[in-house]
């Protein structure tokens, strides 16, 4: 994965064990910020990543993600807890 | 801020329940609606506030592990049951927010009844039916919704009309009742759609909590596996296939003209349910049986006759009385279709433990009321054992010498000395309880108000037990 210094809102995370790659995030991702990894991941899955810029946090690919946690929609305004 | 969009509340933070090992994903195939649909049914209990509060059922099908993952109350039910269980649920629960998550095969074949009549009723419940036109979890079987020329394992050449008939279009249907509130079909193909699955899960959600009434949702979902495309092409393969025949779209809204139904509170308080189960009746204390023969201490009977001559009257006359004397008791009727003339008896069993075998094959007593039942059942009775006979019917007699025969022309007696011949049962019951002394006399007085509806009956049943007793 692409190395980020800083992380920027709006983003989108997903979470590289739960996702089983099924690839409609990235299909519906108006912005096209997603991609599949070159990796796999522990389920023998190559899953979805941000490419680290772009998202424009429409939460449109968690809407259309079927495992509830793998994927995560930062809004442009979020404020990491300390 | 804007709204963090992360894994709902209302699912579990580990799916506990599961036996898999990996205890944060779901058991679904990728890309497959279900979890698409969990996420969105979440997502509107957390806004809802309603997760503590509800109750999921969940059917037999994909969805069958709706406990794994949400935080609620659940219930699994048997194939197609759901809305009945839901039903069930909801009305002993009448606070509770019900939700019967069912799939096609389980809404539309096994279960195709219990939502047409759960709908019929106009139950306070939410149905989400998910249609993805096939079984998905035995592996991709025809389903009362797969399209017409589908090819699945049981229509491997495609569904053909002229065999299989046409898919059903549950929505329509389900609409066309009169007590339902709202019906719409959804799909999962594009944002657009799926954003309208999402509002129209929470109005439906929103129905129930304000007591509107019955709504169900049909979610087009795609099952990438039993399709057997890619999670990308089912998006394509659904807009192509399902949605031409399964048109989206609101079928019934009258939302707005409907007035929240009333729910009747729950009797939890102990003393109106003794009252209504009839506990609270004083306990006699009667006098402890002395019967006449050993084998009386606890007998097996069978009363038999035709139907109309009070035989399984006095069959429960019997064994309340024996239950009030302190006997544990077993009573099974048998009778034909017709309520009058057929044949009928049967078969008590009085214990002084639990009974464990309540078929009577070899009877202590036989209690004839006519000529086919002592023809029939004579030979079974145990040596030793007692035949009761109705002399008025009964012309042959009986034809065994290793039996007590306790033969009166009852119907005739009752007919002449008491004006009916309705009581003949009463008559016998009491020579019966006089012979063998089996259980206190009064016992058998006490069991006529809990059986005999007319009240004004009741001193005619004791006249007759009491001509009985001297029959004996």
């Amino acid at each position: 994965m692409p190395e980020e210094t800083e992380l920027t809102y709006p983003r989108v995370e997903v979470d590289f064990d739960l996702c089983k790659g099924c690839g409609l995030c990235i299909v519906t991702c108006p912005v096209k910020c997603l991609e599949i990894s070159p990796e796999l991941n522990k389920k023998s899955y190559h899953p979805a990543r941000y490419k680290g810029t772009g998202c424009t946090g429409c939460g449109l690919c968690f809407y259309t993600c079927p495992e509830p946690g793998a994927i995560t929609v930062f809004p442009k305004d979020y404020k990491p807890e300390e | 801020m804007g709204k963090l969009l992360q894994k709902p509340k209302s699912f579990y933070n580990e799916f506990f329940r599961s036996p898999s090992p990996d205890k944060l994903s779901t058991h679904y195939c990728p890309g497959c609606g279900h979890g698409v649909i969990h996420k969105y049914v979440a997502e509107a209990m957390d806004d809802f506030g309603i997760a503590d509060n509800t109750i999921w059922i969940s059917p037999v099908g994909c969805s069958v592990f709706g406990y794994y993952y949400f935080d609620c109350g659940h219930q699994q039910v048997p194939h197609g049951r759901a809305p009945a269980v839901a039903t069930g649920v909801k009305r002993s629960h009448p606070e509770a927010i019900v939700i019967s998550y069912q799939g096609d095969g389980d809404l539309a074949a096994i279960g195709g009844n219990n939502i047409i009549q759960a709908a019929n009723r106009g139950e306070n419940i939410t149905v989400i039916f998910v249609n993805n036109s096939i079984y998905g979890m035995t592996g991709g079987q025809m389903a009362p919704t797969t399209l017409v020329g589908q090819t699945t394992t049981t229509s491997p050449y495609g569904r053909n009309p002229a065999n299989e008939g046409y898919p059903m279009r549950m929505a329509e249907l389900i609409a066309q009742l009169e007590a339902p509130v709202y019906v719409e079909r959804v799909a999962l193909n594009n944002a657009q759609n799926r954003n309208k699955t999402r509002k129209a899960i929470r109005k439906a959600l929103k129905i129930q909590i304000d007591k509107k009434g019955f709504s169900l949702v049909e979610i087009l979902s795609q099952c990438p596996s039993g399709w057997k495309v890619s999670p990308v092409d089912s998006l394509k393969w659904m807009e192509e296939n399902q949605m031409p025949y399964f048109p989206l779209g609101v079928f019934k809204d009258v939302v707005e003209q409907r007035n929240p139904l009333e729910t009747k509170p729950r009797i939890w308080d102990k003393d109106t349910i003794i009252k209504m189960l009839d506990l609270d009746r004083q306990v006699k204390e009667y006098a402890k049986p002395n019967p006449t023969k050993d084998i009386y201490e606890q007998p097996k009977i069978k009363v038999a006759g035709f139907g109309g001559q009070g035989i399984l009257m006095l069959g429960v006359l019997l064994s309340e009385a024996a239950m009030l004397n302190g006997k544990q008791v077993t009573w099974i009727p048998s009778y034909g279709p017709e309520m009058r003339g057929g044949t009928a008896n049967c078969q008590v069993v009085i214990r002084n433990n639990k009974v464990g075998n309540p078929s009577v094959d070899k009877p202590t007593i036989l209690i004839a009321m006519n000529q086919p039942s002592l023809d029939r059942f004579e030979k079974d009775v145990i040596p030793g054992g007692l035949i009761v006979i109705n002399e008025t019917l009964v012309t042959s007699g009986v034809t065994r010498d290793d039996v007590d025969v306790l033969a009166h022309p009852f119907s005739d007696i009752a007919d002449k000395q008491l004006g009916t011949v309705k009581v003949q049962n009463s008559l016998i019951l009491g020579a019966l309880i006089k012979h063998t002394n089996m259980l206190d006399q009064q016992a058998i007085f006490d069991a006529l108000p809990a059986h005999i509806k007319k009240i004004d009956l009741i001193p005619l049943n004791k006249k007759a037990i009491e001509l009985g007793f001297s029959l004996g």
